[in-house]
């Protein structure tokens, strides 16, 4: 298994290899200057040319890829044109607010999606699974940014139960602020007992994770549904129903058990998805997170930012599928011994 | 020995509504077991032998199956009536099963042992430490080498006799009245059909278990059964302990299929076969269902259907002949 993990580690480091000479040479061939983006409005022809000196533009492509590659190892990204400050810093402020939403909807994507799956199975061909199967399909095909609009319309301005946006209430976050400890502001309420600032984050983070789960809500109920649809024909569930075991404990131990390899790739692939998912959902609801900070950044022609963000997203890709592997390999004991 | 019979099957009818039609997969099939006795019930492929076991316990897939009408006696109680937290306490704890495909039959992402050890601590009240202390001894009285061993493995670590042994380790450790035996050898080799069947008949008859043997195989049921019972199209075409079948047989298909069986030592350029195919199930026959295929069918036997009769005592034929 260990073996398995490092190989596939060793893996990771040509896939970002590649990766950065890709988005490096993409980023060098569109038309615009770099320099000039650095010095803001109107600059002068001679500062252009210094900071072109500073930054190393002057130098051939490879000499500035090879510098570029040797800070990454470092675990310098560069520094954004704009605001001039590190892009890993850039990107670690505004990771814990889009990891809230991506967590709090795979959550949700799975807590809703597998159950609903196992009774569709269960249920084949009856009106629960017709219901069943029309909302995965409408969960799948609904773009996001049209549910996020329908959801802002009823749950905000008719309904006026949720937030139109944002990732806490201005009010409650002036009079009881939260104390940063992890950057996840659901948790950091709860650790630091702010229950005001609790119940602002979490009435916050209802509408946009909603949004970002709905897709992936579908496609694990489909996925569920279809495996176990064909674990029930096994005949290890006829046995477990000749040795009385209970209905509950076949469906959801029994035949879960068997039927999750496909669910949980389904899931890790949903999950790495999300991670650009959640960029139209957070431009929506003005969620501060790595979404409105790449979109930000596409805007201003921010290469490093957008360098490093595709390299993080990379990242996160890999990590997510060699997760998902491994959790693969605990609920099959084929494949951890085989 | 007084004759208690232990379980009885009244005229079950079990359909599966298909596309092509309704399959009548078992057709007014009654029969009884005695207790302490092996009845073994014989019949070619899809003459309804498994469904008839499979809807004494009410495991028939529903939709498309359907237990249409019949009554399952047992303990006094139509197992048909009861509700199905009820019908629960029996499965696997006084009535227990042991399926043909080894292969599939065990769930493959847990171990023999917690597999074994779920059943009894189920269906005994036992802690998890007496269940697995149980399942070890089980095991080993099932001839499995190392259980302690056995407990850890994974089914497809196991070949298919071993899990066989492990299957009637499950069966046995429930302590069951009752086990029904569907064609528990026939995915085996052929040694290790001997084995198997050898094992089950004497640990059977040490647990003091009354066994529904299912098979297509003629030897075994002269090796195993007290009586035998003989199906056909989803029928009961002859009934009658094992010595007076194999001496008189009285029903055509019970003949033929006798004939089609090869003899040590004698030479024969062709086996004898049943000619024809099973009908197919859905077909509605109103004369005998075995008339297309019977070499002494007469007009009779197309146009009306014979009834069961007593030929001698515990000997029943479905035949006009």
């Amino acid at each position: 298994m260990l073996r398995y993990i490092i190989k596939r580690l060793i893996w990771l480091a040509f896939v970002l290899l590649g990766l950065c000479a890709i988005t490096f040479t993409l980023s060098r061939i569109i038309p615009s200057d770099p320099a000039a983006s650095y010095l803001g409005p109107r600059p002068r022809p001679e500062q252009v040319e210094k900071v072109r000196v500073q930054l190393g533009l002057d130098k051939p492509l490879y000499v500035q890829f090879a510098y570029y590659m040797r800070n990454l190892v470092h675990g310098d990204l560069g520094e954004s044109l704009r605001t001039h400050r590190p892009v890993l810093q850039g990107i670690w402020e505004h990771l814990p607010a889009s990891l809230d939403l991506m967590i709090t909807a795979i959550f949700i994507a799975l807590s809703v999606g597998i159950p609903l799956g196992v009774l569709s199975a269960k249920k084949e061909n009856t009106t629960l699974d017709h219901l069943t199967r029309l909302f995965s399909v409408a969960n799948v095909s609904v773009p996001s940014f049209w549910l996020a609009m329908i959801f802002q319309i009823v749950f905000f301005r008719w309904l006026g139960i949720f937030p139109i946006g944002g990732r806490i209430d201005t009010v409650v976050n002036l009079v009881s602020p939260i104390k940063q400890i992890t950057g996840f502001y659901a948790l950091d309420a709860l650790i630091t007992g702010n229950w005001a600032a609790l119940k602002s984050t979490l009435s916050h983070l209802i509408l946009p994770s909603i949004t970002l789960a709905a897709y992936s809500t579908g496609l694990i109920a489909r996925m569920t549904r279809s495996t176990m649809l064909e674990v029930l024909r096994e005949d290890y569930i006829t046995t477990a129903r000749a040795y009385g075991i209970s209905e509950r404990e076949i469906l959801f131990v029994q035949a879960l058990r068997n039927a999750l390899g496909p669910t949980l790739t389904t899931a890790g692939l949903c999950f790495a998805f999300m991670l650009t998912g959640t960029f139209f959902v957070e431009l929506i609801f003005f969620w501060p997170g790595l979404g409105t900070y790449t979109v930000n950044a596409i805007f201003l022609n921010d290469y490093p930012v957008i360098m490093g963000i595709t390299i993080i997203m990379a990242v996160f890709y890999v990590v997510v599928n060699l997760a998902v592997d491994i959790l693969l390999a605990v609920a099959n004991p084929r494949i951890r011994l085989g | 020995m007084a004759a208690v019979t232990v379980l009885s099957i009244r005229d079950l009818k079990t359909y599966f509504y298909t596309q092509e039609g309704v399959s009548r997969a078992v057709d007014g099939v009654s029969y009884h077991v005695i207790r302490g006795e092996t009845l073994g019930v014989v019949g070619e492929s899809g003459c309804g032998k498994s469904v008839t076991a499979l809807s004494i316990l009410r495991l028939i897939p529903s939709p498309p199956g359907k237990i249409v009408s019949g009554e399952i006696i047992f303990e006094g109680h139509n197992l048909m009536d009861l509700p199905l937290d009820k019908m629960r306490e029996i499965r696997g704890n006084k009535i227990s099963m042991i399926f043909q495909e080894p292969l599939t039959s065990l769930n493959p992402v847990f171990t023999i042992g917690s597999q074994l050890s779920k059943v009894f601590i189920l269906h005994q009240n036992l802690t998890k430490k007496e269940a697995k202390k149980k399942a070890i001894e089980m095991l080993s009285a099932c001839e499995m080498p190392s259980p302690e061993r056995i407990m850890k493995e994974y089914p497809y670590q196991l070949s298919g006799g071993m899990r066989q042994r492990a299957m009637i380790a499950m069966a046995l450790g429930c302590n069951s009245k009752v086990l029904i035996a569907d064609e528990p050898t026939t995915a085996l080799d052929v040694t290790i059909q001997a084995q198997i069947l050898d094992l089950t008949l004497q640990l059977r008859k040490e647990f003091g278990m009354t066994m529904i043997l299912i098979t297509h195989n003629l030897g075994i049921v002269a090796k195993a059964a007290d009586r035998v019972v003989v199906m056909y199209a989803g029928e009961k075409v002859e009934e009658a302990d094992v010595f007076s079948l194999f001496e008189k047989p009285r029903h055509p298909y019970t003949i033929a299929l006798m004939k089609s069986i090869p003899i040590l030592g004698r030479s024969e350029k062709f086996l004898k076969e049943v000619k024809g195919v099973v009908p197919a199930p859905y077909l509605e026959i109103s004369g005998c269902k075995f008339a297309d295929r019977c070499p002494e069918a007469m007009r009779r036997c197309h146009r009306e259907k014979p009834q069961l009769r007593e030929v001698e005592k515990g000997h029943l034929v479905a035949c006009f002949r």
